[in-house]
């Protein structure tokens, strides 16, 4: 079993993806910025005028936490199923580090710590741009923030990934997009509070991913205790688990023929 | 006997009940340069994706250095250098940038890295080249980077999958020069190829490959001799008919061989043979010696395969 449980080598498979994306540092960055300055300044300051305050809070200061939360999903699934797909099945990646001492083990949990990784970076831009509107409230517990961006960024980006092991072009990934990513983001409490929806869609959000992520992360962010931090954790980790083992089996399954 | 650095032993595939290797046993002793020279769909890929561990094999076994490849850390792939058909080189790094990354892998300090990257780019004349991306470059030049990031680890057996397929003759005669100097340093290697020259120039030893096992296996000089007795006789004709439609040649040569419209005869003495058929002007006459390729011809058949799946 020694091929399904990483070591060492998914830090050199970590690092050769920083590498890549260090070459194309400038532009990366610039998107990671830009895009949720427009969605701040269109949905906070546009639609914020006419909705004024939610659950007490500036309606721009509720969709910032909201918007850090599906940034990390987007970014992580974005990086598990193009990207990834990309070194799988186009540039055999996967295939020359298979001839190294690697497993697929190292190679699944590099690509889940970059897919963390960078989920994190636009996740930080976001609260860095927020940060200018008066839209985070900054004290310690904004720290706690970041290793739950992290643990969302792995969970999207295993589900991606085992998603991508299936798939047998790009064009699959709009399913995913269009029947799970876009669903998350309008339904999981990114825009408005879950308890808007009718019971029967609060029960479907209370089982997806994104939810429990903008539940811990919209408390961290402006400055209120989050609740049920245990459940909100659980499910994420579940959900990493869970899609690493089907990601490492599929992955495996795929190429090792 | 010291044991062979690589050998397998009645090794058994089949994809979805089609067999494609039935019991293929063959050993690589240190230092041994052996080609498996085969038609497309042979088995030839799929050997070096068994021992490269790629592929489950359903039976038999494959030891390197006398340990089965399962009892090895990694697989072996400590000592096991890989060159692909395919290239897989990172098209998003230079080349000197690809030789790094590959050594990460392999947990290498970073001096012996540099030190390991510039003696390999050295010798396989790619130092003029370290910084371009991997878009600049030919194909042959593509490959012996691939040769290049293979040998970093300094791997005492190098498996190299049809390594010239679709170069050119100067790209490919300077691929054969390097790989005879490493085999001269002490590496083993193990090379596919359906090229019957590439495996007559390079190899001490030639297995012929057909329907997943080893037909015949010897040195290149042993196995034509043993194949072919004496020179070869090739007859066409010009209108493109068939030669010899009413077999003159039966009882009259040692031994004839049909492919497509081609007549092959072949035998020690072929002068009676050379009078009759130049007698008639249809007739196109080549006599030369015989090679690989005639042997390769009459083991495995005489029609051109498909690749199949």
């Amino acid at each position: 079993m020694a091929w399904f449980l990483p070591s060492w080598g998914a830090l050199a498979v970590l690092r050769r993806n920083f590498l890549v994306w260090r070459k194309l540092l400038l532009p990366s960055l610039l998107g990671n910025f830009v895009d949720p300055l427009l969605y701040l300044l269109a949905l906070g300051y546009g639609l914020g005028h006419f909705v004024g305050r939610m659950e007490g809070m500036p309606y721009i200061t509720f969709i910032a936490s909201g918007i850090v939360a599906s940034s990390a999903m987007n970014t992580a699934t974005f990086e598990g199923l193009y990207s990834a797909y990309t070194r799988m099945a186009v540039q055999n990646t996967y295939l020359s580090i298979l001839a190294t001492p690697l497993q697929m083990g190292d190679i699944v949990t590099g690509e889940l710590l970059w897919c963390a990784l960078k989920g994190a970076i636009s996740a930080l831009a976001i609260i860095i741009v927020a940060s200018f509107f008066g839209a985070i409230d900054w004290h310690w517990q904004v720290l706690l923030a970041l290793p739950v961006i992290l643990l969302t960024g792995l969970s999207f980006g295993a589900i991606a990934l085992a998603f991508t092991a299936l798939s047998r072009s790009y064009d699959f990934f709009m399913y995913y997009f269009t029947l799970a990513v876009t669903p998350m983001f309008l339904f999981c409490g990114v825009f408005y509070p879950l308890h808007t929806l009718p019971a029967f869609a609060q029960n479907i959000a209370a089982v997806l991913p994104l939810t429990h992520a903008v539940l811990l992360l919209r408390p961290l962010l402006t400055g209120h205790a989050p609740t049920q931090v245990e459940l909100h954790l659980a499910v994420l980790l579940a959900y990493a688990l869970c899609a690493y083992v089907l990601a490492t089996v599929l992955l495996r399954r795929r190429l090792l023929r | 006997m010291p044991s062979p650095r690589l050998e397998l032993d009645a090794v058994a595939k089949a994809y979805g009940g089609r067999p494609v290797l039935r019991g293929l046993s063959f050993a690589v002793g240190v230092g041994e340069c052996y080609a498996l020279l085969g038609p497309n769909g042979a088995g030839k890929s799929t050997s070096v994706r068994c021992i490269q561990g790629l592929t489950p094999f359903d039976a038999g076994q494959i030891r390197l250095d006398g340990r089965p490849l399962t009892q090895w850390p990694a697989g072996g792939h400590g000592r096991i250098g890989v060159v692909p058909q395919s290239d897989q080189l990172d098209p998003d790094f230079t080349v000197e940038e690809n030789l790094w990354i590959y050594g990460r892998y392999f947990r290498l300090p970073a001096a012996e890295i540099h030190r390991r990257s510039k003696e390999l780019l050295a010798f396989l004349a790619l130092e003029d080249f370290a910084r371009r991306p991997i878009q600049a470059l030919s194909g042959g030049m593509r490959r012996r980077l691939s040769v290049a990031r293979a040998l970093m680890h300094e791997p005492q057996l190098l498996l190299l999958d049809e390594p010239t397929t679709g170069l050119d003759p100067q790209a490919r005669h300077l691929l054969w020069q390097r790989l005879r100097e490493l085999q001269r340093s002490g590496v083993t290697l193990l090379l596919t190829t359906h090229y019957l020259d590439e495996a007559e120039r390079l190899a001490d030893r030639v297995g012929i490959l057909d329907g997943g096992r080893i037909r015949a296996e010897d040195s290149p000089e042993s196995l034509i001799r043993a194949q072919i007795p004496g020179e070869v006789l090739e007859l066409r004709r010009r209108d493109g008919g068939l030669p010899d439609p009413e077999n003159w040649h039966q009882g009259r040569v040692a031994a004839a061989e049909r492919a497509g419209d081609t007549l092959l005869l072949f035998d020690a003495r072929l002068d009676a043979a050379r009078a009759h058929f130049a007698a008639d002007p249809q007739y196109q006459l080549l006599q030369r010696p015989a090679t690989l390729e005639d042997v390769f011809l009459r083991l495995t058949g005489r029609e051109l395969r498909e690749e199949e799946g």
